[in-house]
């Protein structure tokens, strides 16, 4: 198997739910996402064609990361619903975490197990039979063949990360959550994040990532939503943005672009 | 299609035991800090009470217990705190298995680790202490004492993870929950050295006590550790 490519025949021969046909890569219905009494997201509303890469942008305390947890199926939405892939995040959980893969920018990998172990530890919680030649695979493909049983404490933290990627697709998702997943990342890493986001959209798999850096976000980003205090500041095509119109979106300034249920701004 | 069910969640229950006990054969983290806990309690307990050959078998199974379940407590909390501190728990709870799956496997893997303690801990007991334990009858009340102990600590451990005060608020959780294990545990052992005609049947108090927590919180467990 070529060590740069990921281990696709092997995905589609298990036929993982993953697989199937899908609309829509994310819906979001009037979603609403609460701590306590304080709202984080305000009603969002869109609706991201599969296959589509989205990325999305916002200050820090925009919503960015509760709304990934949120089509992580880890937190629960407080009104409104969200699909990805396909399901419902809510009423069809267990099916939504087949099809979604999520790489936060925290690793958050089994420290005492080796980067192999890790691997097929994930591989056994999804039912993969393959378990072993997919993680050899991605071990080879995120470089880090040389430390396949060495125990992940003893890894840098950019390491660490390239081991998380690889756990995050282990399973071939249908759709892929990034959390910026660029914190860290050295810049092979990071060219390495970059083609895995072009091979995903060429094979029509969603992706959906947040990230601080503008210029890589628009750059790998076919369709980009902006969130500012929990709301939908503009969602269209990331070709229509530049780097100082997120600025000026982060501001509170307008900008041209399709709001929330269609209109514009 | 429900036996693929069954055979992923299988696959996924190993998976997890497995996992839990390789870390920690690992690290010896729990089983050193356990042991040298359980080993502590039974000297000190043995000068403490001056024990004669009158009080023994009374004194015995209370200070073996104390040891046992403290030491426990002691494992079970470090364990589940480690798991939801660091963060893997959340990419566990990303995977598509049953919250119920991950229960279970917990407390197989907690009570395989405090097990070994306790087969270390049993022959010193026999011999500080003086008494015959090492009988047969001390396997089935061990292993229903350490499930019930790791039944209730395994769900209130991943209660208390999440809040600041979890050093405190574990075993405070947990400790008025197994009153009814250290009752039969104790009872149950004091009996191997003096038989009771017509004493309650502490063995069955103690596998009704697993089967009734251990099926309450592998429903409820998914309420514990998602949002």
């Amino acid at each position: 198997m070529n060590a740069q490519t990921l281990p696709i025949d092997a995905a589609r021969a298990t036929a993982t739910p993953s697989a199937a046909p899908l609309a829509e890569g994310m819906r979001l219905a009037g979603l609403v996402k609460a701590f306590d009494a304080r709202p984080v997201l305000r009603g969002l509303t869109y609706t991201l064609p599969a296959g589509r890469t989205l990325v999305i942008f916002g200050p820090n305390g925009a919503g960015k990361t509760t709304l990934l947890r949120t089509l992580a199926t880890l937190a629960r939405p407080t009104a409104g619903r969200a699909w990805v892939a396909g399901c419902d995040v809510a009423e069809e959980a267990g099916e939504a975490r087949r099809r979604v893969g999520y790489v936060g920018h925290q690793p958050h990998i089994y420290e005492d197990l080796t980067a192999r172990e890790n691997l097929l530890f994930f591989a056994r919680m999804y039912g993969l039979r393959d378990g072993a030649a997919r993680a050899d695979a991605l071990l080879a493909r995120v470089g880090l063949s040389r430390r396949a049983n060495d125990r992940v404490r003893a890894f840098s933290r950019g390491q660490a990360q390239r081991l998380a990627l690889a756990r995050g697709v282990i399973h071939e998702p249908a759709a892929l959550l990034l959390d910026e997943p660029d914190t860290g990342l050295d810049q092979e890493a990071l060219a390495l994040l970059e083609r895995l986001v072009a091979e995903r959209r060429e094979r029509g798999q969603t992706t959906i990532l947040t990230t601080h850096h503008l210029e890589r976000g628009l750059r790998l980003g076919d369709e980009a939503l902006t969130l500012v205090r929990g709301r939908i500041a503009y969602a269209g095509a990331a070709s229509a943005l530049d780097v100082a119109a997120v600025e000026r979106l982060y501001a509170g300034q307008p900008i041209g672009g399709r709001l929330e249920g269609g209109a514009t701004c | 299609m429900l036996n693929d069910g069954v055979r992923l969640a299988w696959t996924q229950f190993w998976a997890i035991v497995w996992k839990d006990l390789r870390a920690e054969a690992r690290t010896r983290q729990a089983w050193m800090s356990m042991g040298l806990f359980a080993l502590l309690t039974l000297v000190v307990f043995n000068f403490a009470f001056d024990l004669r050959v009158t009080n023994q078998a009374t004194v015995g199974p209370g200070a073996l217990w104390i040891a046992f379940i403290f030491a426990s407590i002691l494992g079970l909390a470090r364990n589940i705190t480690a798991e939801q501190d660091r963060g893997p728990m959340d990419r566990l709870l990303m995977t598509p298995v049953d919250r119920s799956v991950v229960y279970l496997a917990k407390v197989v893997g907690n009570v395989i680790v405090i097990s070994v303690i306790e087969t270390v801990a049993l022959p010193i007991f026999a011999l500080l202490y003086n008494l015959p334990i090492l009988q047969p009858m001390i396997a089935p009340i061990t292993l229903l004492g350490t499930v019930g102990v790791a039944a209730v600590g395994t769900q209130f451990a991943a209660l208390a993870a999440n809040t600041r005060a979890r050093e405190l608020l574990t075993p405070l959780l947990i400790f008025p929950l197994i009153v009814p294990v250290v009752i039969g545990a104790v009872r149950a052992t004091e009996a191997l050295f003096t038989p009771i005609h017509g004493d309650a049947p502490w063995l069955g108090l103690l596998a009704a006590f697993d089967v009734i927590f251990l099926s309450i919180s592998a429903v409820t467990f998914q309420f514990v550790v998602e949002e």
